[in-house]
């Protein structure tokens, strides 16, 4: 096996070398690691302006900038966190590395087509940079450019919004791509309960991006339209409606909490019974409830909008569609505690930061239900209260799966083991950090401190103070668990095909995997999550 | 599928766009916007069914195309929904 050659020597389609080999390839492998390589920049840059906001808020009164940068700072890392980090985050890097070889193949359906997706990605992110250093600058409309501002102000908007237009339509095609892979590429002795659970979680995902984009696409062609031409779509002096923009945004900007969600949740659930030594508990639960999250989260857009003016009849309707949404959620909760419950536990990074996931996903969900609740919401609308929430399940939930995923599947996509002791150490300072950075936001939410707020009253300085302290704390975590990392590069401690003692397809290949992914035909289990064959194999002995 | 079938898909296309002109000189009430919608609905089904091969299709593709429709009447149903109690 390990004189098979990896896809990091053998270019697809054939005889391509140098830079062609990556810039031209059909390899979903390699456009899994340009994803990551692109993603990783991005979120280095959104994650330094985050840190120049909380910076900025630590003491009252100016800082380090004035108000008119602090607004585009925040519009900017809300635009670059959500369309070039959480969105593509997991399904561009690992589900286009992965999904592909859990399902027994060799590529996806429209390989051109992923290699197009990626082109797409880039073009938009030049797009946003160009948007940054021309004409008067970044939107400081918030990532959300709701109107009448959006339509009215002479920042750079228009050139922004079709920024996440271009974008979409990359994360459009991808979803396009996995769902036809799902079906048309997968191992014919694969039953549809026989995939493993990341895999279900993208195809999820998969749909909610080829719906909901659309939705968001037209209303960015909408608010340049209403720009360059003045049609009246959101004015109500010209018969239009300004809450039917807050209506086409969520349809797409809800639904995509979820495309972030559900992937971190199918990492989770993969690494859960591996290190459990056991297999995961309610399997078919957490597949119906990846496609249950999918449609009904799918339903719930205007909990957004409770304070718009929107029909009591409608913010009935959806506060109870949103509480729904969490009971396919704690389905997952409970099956990963429950896979864990009399398992074999054996400790590693990958299920340190997956165990970080459940608790501080758990606080973001039960926050969120706070918000779900009409009362509550108009009492914490438009708070730091939402922004913790927010932040709780989006890098509560999706940072951490992500950080366990690179972790997790480090070795089989480079190689090489790293060390466990300075991943360990990153990870609980992240979360530390994490835990001071946004509890005292909870705090000054629920004491209303109100959230895009550049300055605020003397009450509200030690929580400010205290979340500053805390994002830097985090800062340090994360550079620790990303040096760490990029040093196991520079070291080469070669990865067996299976470090870990899991059964999915993917550990059955050598690391890193040959160009078209399987050698022989593969064996595939009744079950993805069998470990009798892997006995008690622990990391430990293996290495 | 055949070119005369094709072409006969296309003649009853050609004659209900006919039909939607000519109704909408006569003044049907209430049934003026029903009418113009169910033409154009028999149209489109037309057309997914021959033209773009849903007749022949498996079921996946046939249940995807119907869980797409269903999601998109959800979302403008929703919001007219709000429109119509605000």
């Amino acid at each position: 096996m390990t004189a098979t050659p990896s896809f990091f020597t053998q270019s697809s389609p054939p005889g391509l070398t140098g830079i062609k080999a990556w810039l031209l390839t059909h390899d979903h492998k390699r456009l899994g690691l340009m994803y990551l390589y692109v993603v990783l920049f991005w979120f280095v840059v959104a994650m330094v302006i985050g840190l120049l906001i909380r910076t900025e808020l630590m003491s009252q009164g100016r800082t380090i900038m004035g108000p008119g940068m602090y607004n585009s700072l925040f519009t900017l890392h809300g635009v670059i966190m959500i369309f070039l980090f959480v969105i593509p985050a997991i399904p561009a890097i690992f589900g286009n590395f992965f999904l592909p070889i859990q399902l027994g193949t060799d590529d996806v359906f429209f390989p051109r087509l992923n290699l197009f997706s990626w082109y797409l990605f880039m073009f938009g992110g030049i797009f946003a940079l160009v948007a940054l250093f021309t004409g008067d600058g970044f939107p400081d409309t918030g990532w959300t450019f709701y109107v009448p501002f959006s339509v009215q102000n002479s920042s750079n908007v228009g050139l922004t919004v079709s920024a996440a237009f271009i974008l979409g339509m990359s994360s459009m095609l991808t979803g396009l791509n996995f769902v036809t892979t799902f079906h048309r590429m997968r191992d014919k002795r694969m039953g549809l309960m026989q995939i493993p659970l990341f895999t279900w979680s993208l195809y999820a995902t998969a749909w909610v991006q080829i719906l909901a984009t659309p939705v968001i696409s037209i209303t960015f062609v909408l608010v340049v339209m209403e720009r360059l031409l003045s049609i009246g779509l959101f004015d109500p002096t010209r018969g239009g409606d300004p809450i039917l923009y807050q209506h086409l945004f969520w349809m797409y900007s809800h639904p995509a909490v979820y495309i972030m969600i559900l992937p971190g949740m199918g990492v989770v659930s993969e690494i859960i019974p591996v290190f459990s030594r056991k297999s995961i508990f309610g399997y078919k639960a957490i597949v119906w409830s990846s496609m249950g999250i999918a449609i009904a989260g799918s339903l719930v857009w205007a909990h957004h909008m409770y304070t718009s003016g929107m029909s009591d009849v409608s913010v009935f309707v959806f506060s109870l569609l949103t509480f729904l949404v969490a009971i396919p959620s704690a389905v997952k909760v409970f099956s990963w505690v429950a896979t864990m419950y009399k398992g074999s536990i054996e400790m590693t990074p990958p299920l340190l930061l997956s165990l970080i996931f459940i608790y501080l996903f758990s606080v973001g969900g039960l926050t969120g239900l706070v918000l779900g609740a009409v009362g509550t919401d108009i009492h914490v609308h438009d708070t730091h209260f939402v922004v913790a929430h927010f932040h709780f399940v989006m890098f509560g939930g999706t940072g951490f799966a992500f950080l366990a995923a690179l972790h997790y599947w480090w070795p089989k996509m480079f190689g090489v083991m790293y060390p466990f002791r300075s991943a360990y150490i990153g990870a609980v300072l992240t979360a530390v950090g994490f835990l001071f950075h946004y509890v005292p936001m909870l705090i000054l939410g629920l004491q209303g401190m109100p959230r895009r707020y550049y300055d605020y009253l003397p009450q509200y300085e030690t929580g400010n103070f205290l979340a500053g302290f805390g994002g830097y704390l985090l800062c340090i975590g994360l550079v620790m668990m990303f040096v760490n990392l990029l040093a196991s590069l520079r070291h080469r401690v070669p990865a067996p095909a299976d470090p870990w003692g899991a059964t999915t397809l993917e550990w059955r290949v050598p690391s890193p995997p040959p160009v078209h992914n399987f050698v022989d035909r593969p064996e595939i289990m009744d079950f993805p999550y069998d470990f009798r064959q892997v006995g008690d194999n622990s990391v430990s002995q293996r290495s | 599928m055949s070119y005369k079938a094709l072409a006969a898909v296309l003649v009853v296309l050609l004659l209900l766009t006919v039909v939607t002109v000519a109704v909408s000189y006569v003044n049907l009430g209430f049934f003026n916007v029903p009418v113009a919608l169910g033409v154009a609905c028999l149209k489109v089904t037309l057309v997914l069914l021959f033209f773009m091969h849903l007749k022949y299709e498996g079921p996946i593709i046939v249940f995807s195309f119907i869980g797409t429709v269903t999601f998109l009447i959800i979302m403008i149903g929703f919001t007219f929904w709000d429109v119509a109690f605000r």
